[in-house]
Parts: structure tokens; sequence; C-alpha cells
């Protein structure tokens, strides 16, 4: 089975349609909820913080506008991870409330394990994406 | 009830179960109906179900009610609201036809309602299921346009992201284009304002606003725009009667009244103010009210004692004679306080 990132809401099922994305960010939208597009070639679980596509969208009533910003952004950068986030700015919770892929690279060969031997037969693992070995921007590319 | 007498829909009439359509008809809800092919040329839709679906009259009604005169503008609203809902019945028959364009503009005076009819114009959309949410987003150049280079198009586009699935209101639209000065960014905007006005009908409305012979010339310097805009809807001044009927509104919504003497002086009021320069029709009544509210509050303390719940709704016409409009047209009148 070829490797499949899986970070965010929704990582395990298969790639949502427009349409289901739609859907999603209405949700987001109806529980006010700012959406911002962010976009990546560098899918390590710790990179937490992606490139953002423009500024977060505050006051949005309707998905149109969030649909629209995330196809501009598939067209800037058609081999990279896309992902929406939608923030909760309620006290007590400020944090993401969703965040969910919503377009990956055509292929993507995943993750390597690094063994690292240290002192006293420690061994300290990290792990490294093979799409990383290639400079920014032409990662993931065919 | 009255759906049930109405022989809602019928295909073949007394024979056989209904159609598929006429289920669709009768359960569909605002925006769910999908469009059915190939019915027959006797399929029946029935005006009284869809109009109870959208409860638009009551939208309708409600502008009637609530607004003063606009006799065009209303006929024009109804008329849309006519041809929403006949597009809507088509749908359901399988007859489908691009969504007809809806941007608008509304020319006229200050205060003769631009603003208020907009408001209520994303309400009656949204009812009709031509929009999605039905908000309105009301805007001037400022909001539209940037301060220095590369400044416009993020600032136009995000107010129009804002407004998708509303109603985008531009109030005094002639100043995004600045005929003096080809070099100024409103230019942008509006090329900007254009291309979403083409190509996304579907996610949002715009309604251009401003008096008439500004937008006039805005029109003629950029007929684009004008091409675009479907509607053209002429606000008209409100005649003294109107401007009545209107205070009386806005004083029933405050608790207050006029008393007969009142009336007399606040005909008497408008006819004057009305001949001075910055009239601005609704407005300028709803400012005179606060300011007659004001002058009974003054009146009431000074005379101290025992105040009856009846005078503290009454606006005497003393209230309003006071007036600085009545003291400019007799220079001999009132001049003795200040």
């Amino acid at each position: 089975m070829p490797f499949h990132l899986t970070q965010g809401t929704f990582s395990y099922l298969p790639d949502l349609t427009d349409d289901e994305i739609r859907s999603q960010i209405e949700y987001c939208l109806d529980n006010d909820w700012p959406i911002s597009v962010e976009y990546t070639d560098d899918p390590h679980p710790r990179n937490t913080y992606w490139e953002m596509w423009g500024l977060p969208m505050f006051d949005l009533r309707d998905p149109a506008g969030v649909m629209q910003e995330v196809q501009a952004c598939r067209a800037a950068y058609p081999q990279h991870y896309i992902k929406v986030s939608a923030y909760d700015r309620t006290k007590g919770r400020q944090t993401t409330a969703l965040s969910f892929i919503v377009q990956r690279p055509s292929r993507d060969p995943g993750f390597r394990l690094d063994r690292q031997e240290t002192s006293d037969r420690k061994v300290r693992y990290t792990i490294h994406s093979y799409a990383t070995d290639r400079p920014a921007g032409e990662r993931f590319a065919e | 009830m009255a759906r049930a007498q109405s022989g809602r829909v019928a295909h073949e009439p007394g024979s056989g179960p209904a159609s598929p359509a006429a289920i669709q008809i009768c359960e569909g809800t605002v925006r769910a109906m999908e469009p059915v092919t190939a019915l027959a040329g006797d399929t029946v839709v029935d005006v009284t179900d869809i109009l109870q679906q959208t409860q638009v009259m009551e939208v309708l009604d409600k502008l009637d009610r609530e607004l003063v005169g606009l006799r065009p503008i209303k006929t024009r609203i109804r008329e849309i609201a006519a041809l929403l809902l006949v597009e809507r019945m088509r749908s359901t028959v399988g007859l489908t036809a691009r969504p007809p364009a809806l941007h608008m503009s509304f020319t006229g005076m200050p205060g003769t309602g631009k603003t208020t009819v907009a408001m209520r114009m994303a309400t009656i959309l949204h009812r009709l299921g031509y929009v999605r949410k039905g908000h309105l987003v009301a805007v001037t150049r400022d909001d539209l346009v940037g301060q220095y280079i590369g400044h416009t198009a993020p600032k136009t586009r995000e107010v129009l992201k804002r407004a998708m699935g509303g109603v985008l209101f531009i109030d005094e639209a002639y100043y995004l284009y600045r005929q003096e000065n080809e070099r100024d960014y409103g230019q942008e905007a509006i090329e900007i304002l254009l291309q979403v006005m083409e190509n996304q009908r579907d996610d949002l409305v715009v309604i251009l606003a401003g008096y008439k012979d500004r937008m006039d010339t805005f029109f003629q310097s950029n007929p684009g725009v004008h091409s675009r805009i479907a509607h053209h809807l002429d606000f008209p001044d409100y005649t003294p009667d109107e401007l009545l009927a209107i205070a009386q509104l806005i004083l029933s919504d405050h608790m207050y009244r006029f008393s007969d003497d009142a009336v007399i002086a606040f005909r008497a009021y408008l006819e004057r103010r009305m001949a001075m320069p910055h009239f601005s029709n609704a407005r300028s009544v709803r400012n005179a009210i606060d300011r007659t509210r004001l002058r009974q509050a003054n009146r009431l303390l000074a005379r101290g004692g025992q105040i009856t719940r009846d005078e503290l709704m009454t606006l005497e016409g003393q209230d309003i004679r006071v007036s600085r409009v009545f003291r400019q047209t007799e220079p001999g009148g009132a001049a003795t306080d200040a």
C-alpha cells in the first residue's frame, strides 16, 4: 500500500471531494471559526506551522470565498500538501478547532526511520521525509 | 387545508399515483430541489405551495407595510420575486436556465431608503433561494481601495469573500472612479468587481448605490459596469405626506406621538425644511424627531412638578416650533433665544 500521510481530521478517510470540503467549511463558518489555508512540501509531523496562503479569513458567511482560496492555492502549488484549518477563538478554547488536508501531492514516498546509536548502546530514533532530500520547491515533483 | 383543495400536482389527473415530480414539489425544501428531466408538458406545479415554502410573500408584505411610498421600487421588487419564483417552478419540472443576473444599482437622493431596501433585498433573495446566506455587507470606497500599490486587490477580494452568499452593497459607488486621476487605485477595484460580478453570479449580488447624477457620470465612464447591472432602480423623493407618515412610524417605534398641534407644526416644519439645502428625506425626519425629543425632555424638566404618562409620550407643537428652521425663514420670529 502506498504511503498516505495521516495528519489532521479525516486523514484516515479517502480524500474529500470538493463538495465534502465545502460542507466541512460551512460547518466551521456556522460555528464562527475563522479559516486559513496553509501549504507545505515538508510534511514532517513536527512541522506544525505550514506556510500561510494569504491571511486567515474572518467574517465569512459562505464557503465560496474559502473554496476560491483553496483553488487558487492548488493552482499555485499543485504538488504540495494543502490544509484548511479553523480557529475557535472562544475564551477557554482559543485553539485550532478543525484542520484537514485538502490536497496531497500525487506521490509521496513517505518517511524513513533513522536509528542513531549513541553512548551506552542507547538508540535515538528520528523520522525523515524522503521528499525533503530534494531542495524546497522540487519535492514531490514528477 | 389550502394545499389539499388546490389539487397541488396532478399528472394525468385522477389516474394513478402522483409522478415523482409531484412528490418533489410537495416535499422539496427551499434549496434542495433537484431538476427533473423529461416531464410531460401537462405536469402541474402549484404556486401556493411554492409561496408557502419560501414565505416570500411575508417579506414582500412587510416591505409594503414598513416602507412608506417607493411605489416603483416595490413594483420592481415584486417583479424580481415573481421571476425567481417562476424560475424555481421551472426547475422543478426540468426546465433549466442560467439564473438571471441580479446586480442592481440604487440611485436616489439621500435618505430615500436605499440601504434599507438593500437589506430587505438580501432577505428576499435568500428566501427565494437566489443567495445562500442572505446577509448584507455594506462597504464604501475605503473598504475596497488600498492606499498603496498592491494593496487594493487583496482588500477588494477580502470584501468580496465576506459578501459571498449574500449581497454586497457599495454605497456612493462613484467614488470608486476618480476621473481626474487615472492612476487612482479605484480602477483596480472596479476591474476585480466586474470579474466577480460576471463569473460568480450565483455567489453574490452586487448593489451599487448613490446619488442619481453622479452615478450616471460613473456609468458613463465605466460602461462595463453599466452593462453588467440588470436592474437600475431610481428612488423617488418622498412627498410631504409620506414624510409625515414616516415620522409617525418612527414615533410609534419609539413609543412617542405627536399632539394634533404638533402634526400641524411638523407639516409646516417639513415645508420649510424641504426648501432648505441638504434636505435628506427620511434621515432629516429622523433627526428632526430626535431634536424634538430633546426639546420635549428639556421642557418637561424645566416645568418640574408631576408629569403624566401621556405627557411623557406626547411631542407638542411648541417643541417643533422652536426649531432653527422656523427662525431662519422668519427672521423676526423667535430670535430672542440665542
